[in-house]
C-alpha cells in the first residue's frame, strides 16, 4: 500500500486551485489523491472539477454538497445558523445547483460517505465533516482531546482525515492517534494570503503531515465568478484571502484571527 | 409471539405520554457555576435568579475539577457556564483557567461585572488557551428604556460599559437577545440590533436570538404555558429527537446533574448524581420541551 498520500479538502469549483494542486502532488510522486467532498459551491463553473478529478485517478468521497445536490436537496446542508450565513449559502447552492449536469449530479450519487485504507499497518478513516456526521465542524479551537480520543476510538480509526471548515490543523493524540484537518482548495484560509492548502501524509515509522500552500490564478478565477456574476463577497475573498461569508460558524478563537 | 401483534395481551400498564429524547453523545456540558444567585433579578428569568435565590448553590474549583474529570472519560467537546451570574462566583477565573486545559469554554454573563481588570484577564486566558474563550453578554434591548424594564433601572449603560471593556480588551463577545425584545426576531429588528451593535463599537458583531420559556419569573411577566403546549401524544423522528439540544447536553448544579440547562428547577429533570448516570433518554413531558421542539431553540451559541 501507498505511504505518501495527498489530501484535498473541498474545492468549491475552483479548478485552477485543483489543477495546481495536482500538478503539486505529482511532482511530490505521491501514491494516491483522495478528496474529501464539497467539489462545488462558492466558485464558478462546477462542472470543470469532475473531469481534472476523474483524469488523474483521485479517489473521492461525498461531502453535503454532493450528498444535497445527487439527492435533489433544497439546500447544502452546510450546517450555518446565522441568518447571512444561509443567505450567501442559499446563493453559492442555486448557482451550483443549476449549473452542475445531471450526469455528475448521478456520478456524485454512488461516491461513498466515508473510506477506510489501511495504510502501514494503520487504520485511516476518511470522512467530509466528522465520522459522526457530513457536515459537522472539527475546528481546532473546539476539538478538545478527549472529544477526538472518543471519536476515533468509536469510528475505530488511528488516523482520521477530514475538512468542511475550511481550515487546516492536525492534532496528535496522547493515545498516538493522529487527526487532520486537510483545509480547502476552494476558498483561502482567512489569513489575509490567497493561497490556498492541501495536506499530504507520509506513513513511515511516524506520520508526518505537511500542509501545502497552493498559489493559483486568483485573478482568473475572479474574474471567472464575475462573469458568472457571483456575489462581490465571495470574489473579495478570493482577491484578499480574508472570508466575508460563513463567519458566524467561526469560533471566537478562529474569528478573532480573521479580518472580518 | 409478538405482544403487540397478540390480540390476547394484556395492555400495557403505563401509556406513553410523551415521546422521549436519546443522548446521542455527551456534546456540550453545562455548569450552573453561580447557583441561581444573581445580581439582577431580571423580569424574564426562567429560573428566577436574583440577587436572595439560592436554590442552586455556587460550585467549587472543587466540584467542577471533579465533573472535568468525568467528563473527559466521556468524551465531552465544550463546556458552557451560567447562573446565575458567573462572575459572582469568587473562583471564577480558576475555574475558567482549568476547564480552557480540557476543550473550549463559553460564559453567559450579564456583563455587569466585566471591569477593565477583568476583560484584561479574560483576555489573557483567551490568548494562553490552545482552545477557544467565548463570552456571552445579554441585552435586552438597544435603548435603556427597552433593557431596563426587564433587567432593571440603570443596568443598560452599565451592560454597555461591560461590552465597551471587553472589546477594548480585544475580545468581541457575542450579545445575546432574548424575544421579550420585540424587534429582535424580524429580519428588520435584527438588522436594526447589529447596526446598534455596530455603534457601540463592535466592528464584527455576533447576536444570538434567545426565545423565552415561560416559567420562572417569567411566567408572570407575560404569561404561563397553556395546556395545549406540550409534546404530550406526539411522537417525534429520530431526526426531530436528535436536534433536540437535550440529545447532546447535561447540566451541572450543586444539586446534582439536570438534563439541560431549563430544567433546573424541576425536580424530575435531574437525571443523576454522576455524569454517567445521565447517559440514557429524557422523556420531553415539559412544557419548555415543547419550546424546544417548535423552535428549534439551543442554549448553545
Amino acid at each position: 500500500m501507498s505511504n505518501l498520500i495527498a489530501f484535498f479538502g473541498g474545492i468549491y469549483s475552483n479548478a485552477h486551485g485543483l489543477s495546481a494542486a495536482l500538478k503539486d502532488a505529482r511532482r511530490r510522486g505521491v501514491d494516491a489523491i483522495h478528496a474529501l467532498g464539497d467539489f462545488g459551491g462558492f466558485g464558478p463553473h462546477p462542472d470543470r472539477v469532475f473531469p481534472l478529478l476523474l483524469d488523474e485517478g483521485v479517489e473521492c468521497i461525498q461531502g453535503n454538497y454532493e450528498e444535497s445536490l445527487s439527492s435533489g436537496a433544497e439546500d447544502c446542508h452546510c450546517g450555518y445558523t446565522d441568518p447571512r450565513d444561509n443567505h450567501f449559502a442559499a446563493l453559492s447552492y442555486a448557482y451550483t445547483s443549476e449549473k452542475t449536469s445531471f450526469e455528475w449530479k448521478r456520478w456524485m450519487a454512488g461516491l461513498p460517505k466515508t473510506r477506510r485504507l489501511e495504510v502501514g499497518g494503520r487504520k485511516v478513516l476518511l470522512v467530509h465533516g466528522s465520522p459522526r456526521r457530513i457536515n459537522e465542524f472539527l475546528w481546532e479551537s473546539t476539538s478538545p482531546v478527549s472529544f477526538l480520543e472518543k471519536l476515533l476510538a468509536d469510528a475505530d480509526a488511528d488516523v482520521l482525515v477530514c475538512t468542511h471548515t475550511g481550515l487546516h490543523w492536525q492534532r496528535r493524540l496522547p493515545s498516538g492517534r493522529l487527526v487532520v484537518n486537510a483545509g480547502v482548495l476552494g476558498r483561502p484560509a482567512n489569513d489575509g494570503r490567497t493561497n490556498v492548502w492541501y495536506a499530504v501524509a507520509e506513513f513511515g515509522r511516524d506520520v508526518r503531515v505537511e500542509f501545502v500552500p497552493v498559489v493559483f490564478d486568483t485573478d482568473r478565477l475572479a474574474r471567472e465568478m464575475t462573469d458568472e456574476r457571483l456575489p462581490d463577497e465571495f470574489i473579495e475573498t478570493v482577491r484578499t484571502g480574508w472570508w466575508t461569508t460563513c463567519l458566524e460558524i467561526l469560533p471566537a478563537k478562529e474569528r478573532a484571527r480573521g479580518k472580518h | 409471539m409478538d405482544p403487540v401483534t397478540d390480540p390476547l395481551a394484556p395492555a400495557p400498564s403505563r401509556a406513553k405520554l410523551y415521546p422521549s429524547a436519546p443522548l446521542v453523545a455527551l456534546d456540550t456540558l453545562w455548569f450552573q457555576v453561580a447557583g441561581t444567585l444573581c445580581n439582577i433579578a431580571c423580569t424574564h428569568c426562567f429560573i428566577s435568579s436574583s440577587p436572595t435565590n439560592r436554590s442552586h448553590g455556587m460550585l467549587t474549583l472543587e466540584e467542577v475539577r471533579r465533573r472535568l474529570s468525568e467528563a473527559q472519560a466521556l468524551g465531552v467537546r465544550e463546556y458552557y457556564f451560567t447562573g446565575g451570574e458567573p462572575f459572582l462566583n469568587p473562583e471564577i477565573f480558576p475555574i475558567l483557567e482549568e476547564t480552557l486545559v480540557h476543550g473550549p469554554v463559553t460564559v453567559l454573563t450579564n456583563g455587569l461585572l466585566l471591569t477593565p481588570d477583568r476583560c484584561r484577564r479574560l483576555k489573557s486566558l483567551f490568548d494562553e488557551s490552545e482552545y477557544s474563550l467565548d463570552l456571552r453578554v445579554s441585552i435586552d434591548g438597544y435603548t435603556a428604556q427597552a433593557n431596563d424594564s426587564i433587567r432593571g433601572t440603570g443596568t443598560f449603560d452599565r451592560i454597555l460599559r461591560g461590552i465597551r471593556n471587553l472589546s477594548e480588551a480585544g475580545l468581541n463577545p457575542v450579545v445575546t437577545v432574548t424575544e421579550a425584545c420585540s424587534d429582535a426576531s424580524t429580519a428588520a429588528g435584527r438588522a436594526r440590533f447589529l447596526e446598534w451593535m455596530r455603534e457601540i463599537g463592535l466592528t464584527r458583531p455576533r447576536l444570538k436570538v434567545l426565545s423565552l420559556f415561560r416559567i420562572g419569573a417569567e411566567a408572570g411577566r407575560l404569561r404561563a404555558y397553556e395546556s395545549w403546549e406540550t409534546l404530550r401524544g406526539r411522537e417525534l423522528t429520530g431526526v426531530e429527537a436528535e436536534a433536540l439540544q437535550c440529545s447532546s447536553c447535561r447540566m451541572v448544579t450543586s444539586r446534582g446533574v439536570y438534563v439541560c440547562p431549563i430544567l433546573i428547577d424541576e425536580p424530575a429533570a435531574k437525571m443523576g448524581d454522576s455524569l454517567a448516570e445521565t447517559l440514557r433518554p429524557f422523556e420531553l413531558a415539559f412544557s419548555s420541551c415543547f419550546t424546544c421542539h417548535e423552535y428549534g431553540v439551543t442554549c448553545r451559541t
